[in-house]
């Protein structure tokens, strides 16, 4: 039990403090997709140069290497510096070039990877459907073979950015026959592809990120299918090994709560914060304290796992469900601080925090439905975690 | 960094959970609710023996020469076990206090037979206005000459109606504030003046009100300073809550893991009830609760351990998030076994008990909350 870092660990510290100091732009809260790809370009091509723009990546397909307790501390110096991250990059660096790197053909990897890299080439995800949310495996978006390629046709849905996506990566079902989970196969699709269409879907935080996706026989070469036909499900759940190993969140979780204190007390004499008004308001803020401390620890305990050699597996789901949780608590909060002014929409002159505070109350109450809602990885972690059966 | 055990810690957390498991099984718990000392003289004497009385203890002094992170991994399996008795009573109030700010002589009077288990020790810090802030030693002691003459009651003090030895901290001047005028010293239980009573509490331990009438105290038996004992008891206060919160983590997960194990042999509409999601769903809140509190628990150890400038803030943390979390823990352990559980007969009861008592103990969560709402500064 140390919670120092090791000698190697310092310096691995130092080092990433170093150039983030050095060369990141501070983000502003609130920022769109779009802006952030616009303010961070120089900033991004800086972590392309030295692989960090993929930190998991191995170092011969052009990215860091990182070992699992490195990339905890990068991510942990990201959050603190409130450095800003190519999230619109996030599903090609974080999802599809490690499905690829893992699944691919050297063809795959040439054609695909140096795009995501450079920062050229936004990819979307193109999974769940109108009817195929939490159960994804019910899919039903079709993909028939004629001649050397595939036509596809059907829906899907909550594509985050496909709006200004060059690719996607695409569950589709191949064999109807088939128990659901070993019909499924994997496909890269050209957003430019005649018949496919994207319509956007504006979230009630009032921002544009998902967006529904129609396939009218958009014809797709069969040198785009990443791994076997029909193995799409399995290729699909390496994705999920990667996102599991990335533990981001919770770390920088403490670094908000202090925030929204300091704003809390800087604030206290004027209007926008009820520090003084609200009685309740100073054991609430403590409370968010202590929860944000107890996430970093969750989140800790899993980089301790990792680097110990072992894999986590229900602990993962645990951290998952946590932090979403807490952060609409956060967010809850920090309504509380603001009162009335709280309801302030970002653009509005008299919004606080620019808004940020107002917009995070709406855009958080997602995190317990996206990447897994809660009720499945509660599930996930009893029946897969704890043993509990299905039935 | 790592917040994993050490190879030493899992062998006596091993060895300690097996060994609980034989010698302080059910039976040895439910028998000790009903006796009137506690504790089993038998199995104090196979702590000793494990050399667990002087775990911290230096071997110079005959004990283990083990740490106080050691320590907390044993309380854990004490808590996982429900082991009763005067064992943490004597840490916080006779071995810790003395190793830490001891005179050589009070030392070489007590570790010793402490390590052997000749001693039983306990702290007397709270009184009937029931505070663990420096505003609730309110118990005022006279300096007359080379001694101190102690009037006035303390209650809540576990153990004290087999302890050897008190830690007992006393108001020695009224200053300008709380913090400024309060004296630690030893007191023999033996002393002419003290009547102790023990009170009937729902954790079945033995907290007991101690009444101290012109009690007579050699000035050499003070803890550090007359007037400066603050500081000192703030610190025991404060590891005093890091093993009760270890002692809580190993309780909720013991009840925890009975649940689940009955969720999975418990079967109503033809399938076992863990197979229901409203049961799947505690579960998953009570595995996050345990491990939170765990590995919080564990930060705040570390930390204290190591002198960390955050340490106080990150005890405050632990014990107001353990006090909580395993509350929660125990709720559910309740409900998930429905009307069985409801019974004395049933042990998850023995659980859910002595969670109010060690989450009552050194701080109730609001307590702690207060803590850290004041550390930040609103």
């Amino acid at each position: 039990m140390d919670l120092r870092d090791s000698p190697e660990e310092a310096a691995f510290r130092k080092e990433v403090v170093n150039f983030i100091e050095t060369e990141a732009p501070r983000a502003e809260p609130g920022q769109t997709f779009e802006q952030m790809a616009a303010k961070g370009q120089n900033w991004f091509k800086q972590m392309a140069a030295r692989g960090w723009i993929a930190p998991a990546w191995p170092k011969e397909y052009g990215g860091a290497g990182m070992s699992q307790i490195q990339q905890f501390i990068f991510n942990e110096e990201m959050a603190k510096h409130r450095a800003p991250r190519p999230a619109h990059l996030i599903i090609g660096l974080g999802m599809a070039g490690p499905t690829i790197i893992v699944h691919g053909t050297e063809e795959q990897k040439k054609r695909w990877l140096p795009g995501m890299l450079a920062g050229t080439d936004i990819w979307c995800q193109g999974y769940s459907e109108p009817e195929a949310g939490s159960d994804l495996a019910s899919l039903r978006t079709r993909a028939v073979r004629d001649g050397d390629d595939y036509i596809i046709n059907g829906q899907k849905i909550w594509s985050t950015i496909a709006h200004i996506a060059k690719w996607m990566i695409c569950l589709a079902r191949t064999d109807m026959e088939a128990p659901k989970h070993k019909g499924i196969t994997y496909f890269v699709i050209d957003m430019k592809s005649p018949g496919l269409e994207v319509r956007p879907l504006t979230n009630m935080a009032d921002t544009h990120e998902f967006n529904e996706v129609f396939f009218d026989n958009v014809r797709v070469p069969k040198e785009n299918i990443v791994g076997e036909e029909n193995r799409g499900w399995y290729v699909g759940m390496t994705t999920l090994d990667f996102e599991r190993s990335s533990v981001g969140s919770a770390v920088g979780m403490r670094q908000e709560v202090e925030e929204m204190i300091e704003f809390a007390i800087g604030n206290q004499d004027k209007p926008v914060s009820a520090l003084k008004l609200n009685p309740t308001l100073r054991l609430e803020l403590a409370d968010r304290l202590i929860e944000s401390e107890v996430g970093r620890m969750l989140s800790y305990r899993i980089a301790s796992m990792q680097n110990r050699g072992l894999i986590p597996n229900y602990e993962a789901s645990v951290l998952k469900v946590y932090s979403a949780e807490l952060h609409q608590r956060i967010a809850r909060t920090k309504t509380k601080v603001l009162g009335m002014y709280a309801q302030i929409k970002p653009g509005d002159p008299l919004a606080p925090a620019n808004g940020s505070w107002c917009h995070q109350y709406l855009r958080s109450m997602g995190y317990t439905i996206e990447a897994g809602t809660s009720e499945i990885q509660r599930n996930i972690i009893a029946q897969r975690g704890l043993g509990l059966s299905r039935d | 960094m790592d917040l994993g055990l050490t190879e030493e810690q899992e062998l006596l957390k091993n060895f300690a959970r097996d060994f609980l498991e034989k010698e302080c099984p059910e039976a040895v718990v439910r028998e000790m609710e009903e006796d009137e000392k506690g504790y089993s003289p038998a199995l104090w004497k196979g702590m000793a023996d494990q050399g667990w009385c002087g775990l911290i203890i230096p071997p110079e002094q005959g004990g283990s020469g083990m740490g106080f992170l050691d320590l907390v991994v044993l309380t854990e399996e004490f808590g996982r076990a429900l082991v009763p008795g005067p064992f943490l009573s004597t840490q916080i109030g006779g071995a810790i206090p003395l190793l830490g700010w001891g005179t050589d002589e009070q030392k070489k009077a007590h570790l010793g037979k402490i390590a052997a288990g000749e001693e039983i020790w306990t702290l007397a810090m709270t009184e009937p206005v029931a505070r663990f802030d420096a505003e609730g030693v309110q118990m005022e002691a006279k300096v007359e000459g080379d001694k101190l003459v102690l009037n006035g009651t303390k209650l809540f003090v576990r153990d004290a109606h087999v302890a050897d030895f008190m830690t007992v901290a006393v108001r020695t001047k009224k200053g300008a504030s709380a913090e400024d005028g309060v004296t630690l010293l030893i007191v023999d239980a033996k002393s002419p003046g003290i009547t102790t009573t023990a009170l009937k509490t729902i954790g079945s331990d033995k907290q007991c009100e101690v009444k101290f009438e012109n009690v007579s105290v050699p000035k050499a038996n003070v803890i550090g300073e007359v007037d400066k004992g603050w500081p000192i008891l703030n610190k025991l206060v404060l590891k005093a809550a890091i093993l009760e919160s270890a002692y809580l983590v190993g309780l909720a997960q013991m009840d925890f893991e009975i649940t689940i194990n009955y969720a999975k042999e418990r079967v109503q509409f033809g399938r076992p009830i863990g197979s229901f999601q409203a049961i799947q769903h505690k579960a998953a809140d009570m595995v996050t609760d345990v491990d939170g509190a765990r590995f919080v628990m564990y930060r705040a150890a570390w930390s204290l351990d190591e002198d960390e400038p955050d340490a106080e803030q990150a005890v405050h943390m632990a014990k107001a998030w353990c006090n909580e979390a395993t509350r929660r823990v125990v709720a559910h352990g309740q409900q998930i076994h429905g009307g069985i559980g409801f019974t004395k007969d049933y042990k998850i009861q023995l659980y859910f008990r002595r969670q109010k008592m060690a989450d009552l103990m050194w701080g109730d969560a609001d307590f702690h909350r207060e803590m850290v709402a004041q550390s930040l500064g609103v």
